[in-house]
């Protein structure tokens, strides 16, 4: 009896692996599974910050699951929308859930990508020879801001309308062309029905499947090259007789268990502001965003969701409406450049010089207060503060080729540390 | 030479193909981004629309509709008009001389009839409506406000004829539509004829 069922077992493991075999002469799944997983070598210490890159890629397929679900009840036109969105709250068994799902992971999506792009300024990780990464990443960025500001136009709130009527008409404040462009971007000489139609077409097929298609392009640049780790070293340059790189583990299954425990720690601190505090005292979804669009009245305060305030800001802080727009524009592109404005070859944070922290720490703080500052109203005092402080944000990037020439740095050591 | 010739052949099938393939490219994409454009039924919807002003009050306001926009209709009364003269010390452009209005309207009082001023309610900067706030010095605006228009997404201020103060975010004067009187109760606005 016992030998017969470890047969059963032994025969269907051969038919198992006859199916893999008959698999892997067609497509190159284990091939696949091995470089980007089992054999794909990651630094063995890798700290919490390493572990937002996979939470952006698990919001992005929650995002999209619950983007699925909510357009199945959505109605993409000016007379329907927004009671379309109140029929989901209300008379969709579970509606409410999934479309608090999406608002707030509109929001954690940022927090997330905001902490992963931190993590790439601290050690480093846009430096040679991982540039095309990074600029791979700063185009998911471009298409995230691009996802979430089409996005918000949907519920056609009036705080929707509002923000889409005033970050089109920066498009209107190019010389000669700018009117033109933007009826050409709404369709129509207001935001109107047209225009909540072809965003909606934006922001459930167009920007999504870029999206998709840049985070694949991301990760296989990533793998080329090989993940970057808190001391900022190559794992590469040190590898043992099988050539498999000595301070390394395998992708799967060693980072795949601590991923999941991050992953978890995620949801439940996600599932707590969903279940809890969905609107985050307005922040999440702004309150004017629960009247329906109003094109003759204005809500009393415009302020974007929290994600584009410290942009906003310096739109705001620039008197000049052309140069406003300019300088926010250059404020979003300016990461870009940063594996060619830094000049330090020291990756790590761990290792640079105090020149540098500073300069670093002087950039977080000015992204937070205008960040902050954008959620205000326009006062002269808050105008002051958003000019100082847009001064900072700049001359993090723009001084950068100057403070991080000659900086002393530390000694880097070889292998990596703890 | 054979192979010399055959070489050549091959770049020049290779250029001129690939010169086609652009032409047809740019070609096909036409329709596409012209599909963008404000539809025929949008234009048809954007067209003028008339309106009876017999029952503004002097010192009131209306508010019309007309493209999605808001249109002030401003009855300004004579304290209103004598303030326009002396209140305002610090415009931007207060001959007009940059802001987008008819040729009738270039004038201090940027209207066709003195008294009547028909505005578009789309703050120059990003298009807010700018809020109606035309009693002088109240508490949030200071002392020297002598009423007019204030955006409130970004603080800009205009005066009673839709005229920039200098220091804000918008660039020009309010935009004043194309508008003309069909009788003396009536402004159509969107046309300077008259005709739809």
């Amino acid at each position: 009896m016992a030998t017969r069922q470890s047969d059963v077992v032994q025969r269907m493991g051969r038919n198992f692996d006859s199916l893999v075999g008959w698999i892997d002469a067609r497509f190159p799944m284990t091939k696949l599974i091995r470089e980007h997983a089992t054999e794909y070598y990651a630094s063995k210490n890798f700290n919490v910050w390493y572990g937002f890159g996979v939470l952006a890629t698990v919001v992005l397929v929650m995002q999209i699951v619950t983007g699925i679900f909510l357009t199945m009840n959505y109605k993409p036109a000016a007379e329907e929308a927004f009671a379309s969105v109140e029929y989901i709250m209300r008379d969709v068994e579970w509606g409410w859930l999934l479309r608090y799902l999406h608002s707030t992971g509109a929001s954690a999506f940022f927090i997330v990508v905001y902490l992963h792009m931190f993590r790439g300024l601290m050690y480093g990780s846009y430096k040679k020879p991982r540039e095309l990464v990074w600029l791979i990443g700063m185009a998911i960025y471009l298409c995230l801001m691009a996802e979430a500001f089409f996005g918000y136009l949907l519920p056609w709130g009036n705080m929707s309308y509002w923000g889409a009527q005033v970050i089109v008409s920066l498009f209107g404040a190019i010389p000669w062309i700018g009117e033109g462009l933007a009826e050409w971007i709404r369709g129509d000489f207001y935001i109107s029905d047209i225009t909540l139609n072809r965003f909606f077409a934006f922001h459930v097929i167009a920007v999504p499947l870029m999206l998709v298609l840049l985070v694949v392009v991301h990760i296989m640049a990533l793998h080329e090259v090989g993940s970057n780790n808190p001391d900022g070293i190559e794992i590469k340059e040190h590898k043992d007789e099988n050539g498999k790189p000595i301070d390394g583990v395998a992708f799967h299954p060693y980072h795949t268990s601590k991923d999941l425990v991050i992953i978890l720690v995620f949801f439940i601190i996600f599932a707590a502001v969903v279940f809890f505090a969905p609107e985050m005292g307005g922040y999440f979804l702004e309150h004017a965003n629960f009247e329906p669009a109003d094109p003759l009245v204005t809500p009393e305060h415009i302020a974007p969701v929290w994600y584009f305030t410290p942009f906003y800001s310096i739109l705001k802080a620039v008197p000049n409406e052309l140069l406003g727009v300019i300088l926010m524009g250059t404020s979003v592109m300016l990461p870009i450049f940063l594996p060619w404005l830094d000049r330090c070859r020291v990756k790590s944070i761990r290792y640079r010089s105090n020149v540098y922290k500073f300069a670093l720490f002087c950039f977080a703080v000015s992204f937070i207060v205008l960040g902050y500052v954008g959620l205000q109203p326009p006062t002269p005092q808050y105008a002051l503060i958003a000019r100082i402080f847009s001064a900072v944000y700049f001359a993090f990037f723009l001084l950068m080729p100057f403070y991080t020439k000659d900086e002393k740095t530390k000694p880097v050591p070889t292998r990596v540390t703890k | 030479m054979s192979n010399d010739s055959g070489l050549s052949r091959r770049h020049f099938l290779i250029g001129a193909t690939t010169v086609t393939a652009a032409a047809g490219a740019v070609a096909t994409a036409v329709p596409f981004v012209v599909s963008f454009n404000p539809s025929a039924r949008a234009r048809a919807l954007g067209a003028a629309v008339t309106v009876d002003i017999s029952n503004i009050e002097s010192g009131a306001y209306i508010r019309v509709l007309w493209r999605g926009r808001a249109i002030y209709i401003v009855h300004r009364s004579p304290e209103m008009l004598e303030r326009l003269e002396t209140g305002n010390n610090d415009l931007r452009d207060p001959d007009s001389a940059e802001s987008e209005q008819p040729q009738f309207a270039q004038n201090e009082f940027r209207s066709l009839r003195p008294e009547l001023l028909v505005v578009e309610g789309v703050c120059t900067h990003l298009g807010c409506v700018p809020l109606s706030r035309f009693e002088v010095a109240p508490a949030d605006l200071g002392p020297d406000w002598v009423g007019g228009f204030f955006c409130p997404c970004h603080g800009s201020m205009f005066d009673l004829s839709g005229r920039v103060f200098a220091g804000v975010p918008a660039p020009t004067n309010l935009t004043v539509p194309p508008y003309t009187f069909i009788d003396n109760d009536t402004v159509m606005i969107g046309s300077e004829s008259g005709n739809v």
